[in-house]
């Protein structure tokens, strides 16, 4: 039986600038950050918790250039994989992230009979989604 | 090279996040242009050719996505739904609907009750392309001609 989610990952364009959003902006931490030869094995993850998410650049020798280039252009195009995160706070979340200068939010905190979420954009395209499930969902479920 | 086309698609992409989020506003194709920092003209051809539609058409789908969803989710009138996701004429909405979803707004909310999908899955993966059989009748839209190519 699988127990855990242990590794999830992202295509991001570049390692550095997707480090300096995912823990600098978003406030998630830093897992592994390893080399090995050219690669550079790093992962990010929410603070205390067991999944690592793994920070992916398109590639040799993952992949052949052209590969690369399409995957690149797939994920600028905001037309890869995204993540979904929950939090406590939502709009004190929200307030935090404008503090730290994020301005590519896709959606406001918003009230849904599931709770309140909000979405943004890492620097490169990707969608993630941030939800607080919400007194409301509880309600309907009573 | 590649470089150039990431970062246009980047900007089309974040000109297409905004008429998701102020659909409900007076939006139209020269003010999401200025988000992507392009002339109308080269947005236009640049953005269809990233996302395969016009942004004209796609703001038209965003909003008549969102009127479907109030239709199915709250009891708000007809009317008030039009103004609600941005159409300035009852008209204009009334056959836009019609045109995409194949039926009026007030037959699809007899057909349709909520879904449980959350909201950002909805808008996702609901927006409507054109509704089987009206696709030939269907002309500001473009998917007769596309429909006839492919």
């Amino acid at each position: 039986m699988i127990t855990k989610l242990n590794v999830a990952s992202i295509m991001v364009l570049n390692k550095d600038q997707a480090l300096d959003f995912y823990v600098n902006k978003l406030g998630l931490e830093k897992g592994q950050d390893v080399k090995q030869g050219s690669y550079r094995w790093l992962t990010v993850r929410v603070p205390g918790d067991v999944t690592e998410i793994s920070l992916e650049e398109p590639g040799p020798p993952v992949h052949d250039e052209a590969t690369a280039a399409q995957l690149r252009e797939l994920i600028s195009k905001g037309a890869l994989g995204g993540l979904v995160f929950k939090a406590d706070d939502i709009r004190a979340l929200y307030e935090t992230l404008k503090s730290r200068g994020v301005t590519d939010f896709t959606q406001e905190p918003t009230d849904h009979f599931y709770g309140t979420d909000m979405g943004v954009r890492d620097p490169f395209g990707n969608a993630i989604r941030i939800l607080q499930q919400g007194k409301v969902a509880d309600k309907a479920r009573a | 090279m590649s470089r150039e086309v990431e970062d246009l698609n980047r900007r089309l992409l974040r000109a297409r996040d905004a008429m998701d989020r102020f659909y409900a506003e007076p939006l139209d194709v020269p003010a999401v242009a200025e988000v992507a920092h392009l002339s109308e003209a080269h947005f236009i051809r640049s953005f269809r050719a990233a996302f395969g539609e016009t942004p004209h058409r796609y703001l038209q789908r965003r909003r008549v996505e969102r009127s479907m969803f109030l239709l199915r989710e709250t009891d708000r009138s007809v009317t008030d739904i039009c103004f609600d996701v941005g159409f300035t004429s009852r008209g204009t909405f009334s056959r836009t609907f019609r045109e995409i979803v194949g039926e009026a707004p007030s037959s699809y909310r007899v057909g349709n009750g909520p879904m449980v999908a959350p909201n950002c899955y909805q808008m996702w993966a609901t927006r409507p392309v054109v509704a089987a059989g009206v696709a030939r009748r269907s002309s500001s839209f473009g998917d007769a001609a596309a429909a006839t190519a492919s």
